[in-house]
């Protein structure tokens, strides 16, 4: 399966950020919140220079992210405020463990790739991926390779859930 | 040779277990607490008609977050939990309990060989017996309350050595850090197996300081092989025969050594638990508040440790020492002896089990610009309040305390 979207490079001094933190990502100021909806206004609420982010974000947008991503606490709410604002994917150099598991069981599309800092990719670039083969390419052409999922990540994805996945096994 | 993360999978799986598989993974324990556990109620109600739960001998909601609520949504949160573990039979460890992770330790219901999961991001602390334990989010933790059972990918395993005995006073939090600095982005998403003379000898609170700082450190979990003081706590609490799994001649990613022999008291700096420098080294920070507690430093070793270096002294003027034991247990313990009354009399608030500080719950939050040093294991910016948090061990915090600077126990 492949998405197509607009990239936004999460950025500080011209390099992709690392070890963002679950606490940046949804600060647990709102941890009460359970409605996935009202979770978008909140990505990135204590992420320096990117609390804007809800209001600028379009909907299919693909993120890149430096290392360990997500570290952190377990809240699931870091990834239910992206796929609240209808994120397409998130590609990042590793991620958190624990983030990882919950964005692949909620049908979040999760990539990683060490090169990330290589790609010839900008902020609002259009790229395509294929989650299966872990292509990344952009005007056509093939600009990186991403780790594709494994065969039971990528059946929870295309399944939407872990619960809906688990009905079919 | 397995290793024993894969050694205690392959007793939970009939997948084959070999690094890099993703297996389906049997779970002994599973455990969801306050904040989270909401979620997980909902996404049981949504996903399926009844049923809930697989197996409610083996499940328990544990409350410490926020204990006792202090929002009407926690409170709200908190209520939909009861009511569920109500019409499904579930043992609810209400507030005043503790922190879950040492909760289900003090209760025996995870011992050395078992699997376990929680919506706690350290519940990897099980590592502390020889125990899988993994912090999961709440959809992991619904699918695993209804089936018992969820996916995983074996990670690799690194053996860390410690190497050498430190000659300076020492404590399992400097341990703790030490690691912090030294395995930072060398573990990542990896399980680590702890030996050397120091971890043998560490004693199961100084096992659990270790283990809980695994996330920290980037790991999936870290193992400490248990002990006979391990083994008889357990035997006692759990009144089982237990089995603890060891690697014999495992293979493993890699081997670490690290050198431990100029170990001494150690802080890491806002806003990462990876900034890590030797507090002789770190001057003239004024200091407003103390907190000692959380899942890494609640321990009554830990209060011990504090109230020997506060006995018959009061601490500095104009600051706020926040104690908050990890669980109920630990209380009574401290009110047995005369922790209690020391640390009151120095000038201490004591407040009941919970995470407390660690999860801005009731005891207190820091304000813009105000210093903490702290016992808990995050410094990221915004955890304990708007200001700029000091991770430390139990014995600089409460040398801190005393002379209302950051200080090491041995300039007091
Ligand atoms: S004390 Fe802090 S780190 Fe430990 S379980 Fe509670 S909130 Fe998490």
């Amino acid at each position: 399966m492949k998405v197509k979207g607009r990239v936004w490079k999460i950025e500080k001094d011209g390099k992709l950020m690392d070890d963002i933190d679950t606490d940046m990502i949804y600060h647990n100021k709102y941890l009460h919140i359970t409605e996935q909806e009202e979770m978008a206004k909140y990505a990135f609420s204590n992420l320096e220079g990117w609390q804007d982010f809800p209001e600028k974000a379009r909907k299919g947008d693909i993120i890149f992210a430096g290392e360990n991503f997500g570290c952190g606490s377990s809240r699931q709410h870091a990834v239910d405020c992206f796929i609240a604002l209808g994120i397409n994917a998130i590609v990042a150099k590793s991620f958190g463990a624990i983030y990882k598991r919950n964005a692949i069981n909620s049908g979040l599309a999760v990539l990683e790739c060490n090169a990330l800092d290589m790609a010839e990719v900008e902020t609002g670039d259009e790229i395509e991926i294929d989650f299966e083969t872990g292509e990344i390419k952009k005007n056509g052409i093939c600009i990186l390779k991403a780790k594709p999922m494994n065969k039971i990540q990528y059946a929870i994805y295309l399944a939407g859930n872990l619960f809906r996945y688990a009905e079919g096994i | 040779m397995p290793t024993i993360i894969e050694k205690i999978f392959q007793m939970h799986t009939e997948d084959k277990v070999e690094a890099g598989n993703t297996i389906w993974l049997n779970i002994d324990l599973r455990t969801a607490r306050d904040f989270a556990g909401a979620k997980v109620v909902k996404n049981l109600l949504k996903h399926y008609s009844s049923e809930y739960i697989e197996d409610a001998t083996k499940t328990f909601f544990t409350f410490d977050c926020n204990a006792p609520a202090n929002t009407i949504e926690y409170a709200n949160n908190q209520q939909i939990c009861r009511e569920f573990a109500r019409k499904n039979g579930i043992k609810v460890y209400d507030v005043g309990r503790g922190i879950g992770s040492h909760v289900v330790i003090e209760e025996g219901l995870a011992y050395p060989g078992i699997t376990a999961v929680g919506t706690d991001s350290h519940f990897n602390i099980l590592g502390s017996v020889g125990a899988f334990g993994q912090g999961m989010g709440d959809i992991d933790i619904a699918f695993v309350f209804k089936t018992g059972k969820t996916w995983f990918e074996v990670p690799e395993t690194v053996k860390v050595n410690f190497i050498g005995t430190p000659s300076a006073p020492w404590s399992a939090k400097d341990l703790a850090l030490l690691c912090v600095k030294e395995l930072r982005r060398k573990v990542l998403g990896r399980a680590i197996e702890f030996y050397g003379e120091i971890v043998d000898e560490l004693s199961l609170a100084g096992r659990i300081t270790l283990a809980s700082m695994v996330t920290e450190m980037g790991g999936i979990i870290g193992f400490i092989p248990p002990n006979r003081e391990v083994i008889n706590f357990y035997s006692k609490r759990s009144g089982k025969e237990i089995k603890p799994v060891y690697a014999d001649d495992a293979t493993y990613e890699k081997e670490i050594d690290i050198d431990v022999s100029n170990l001494e008291p150690l802080i890491a700096l806002p806003p990462s638990p990876s900034n890590v420098k030797r507090v002789r080294d770190v001057h003239d920070i004024k200091v407003d508040s103390v907190f000692i507690g959380s899942c890494t430093n609640g321990r009554v070793e830990d209060m011990q440790a504090v109230a020997k270096i506060l006995k018959g002294k009061k601490i500095a003027e104009n600051i706020t020492l926040k104690v908050v034991p990890a669980t109920r247990e630990v209380w009574r313990e401290m009110m047995n002896g005369e922790i209690m009354k020391e640390l009151f009399n120095a000038g201490a608030i004591i407040s009941h089990s919970a995470c407390a500080g660690c999860a801005s719950g009731q005891i207190g939050m820091t304000g813009e610009g105000e210093v903490q040093v702290s016992t808990s294991n995050r410094n990221f910016k915004g955890k304990q309040g708007a200001g700029d948090t000091y991770l430390a061990s139990p014995e600089t915090a409460a040398a801190s305390a005393l002379t209302g600077y950051i200080t090491g126990v041995d300039e007091i």
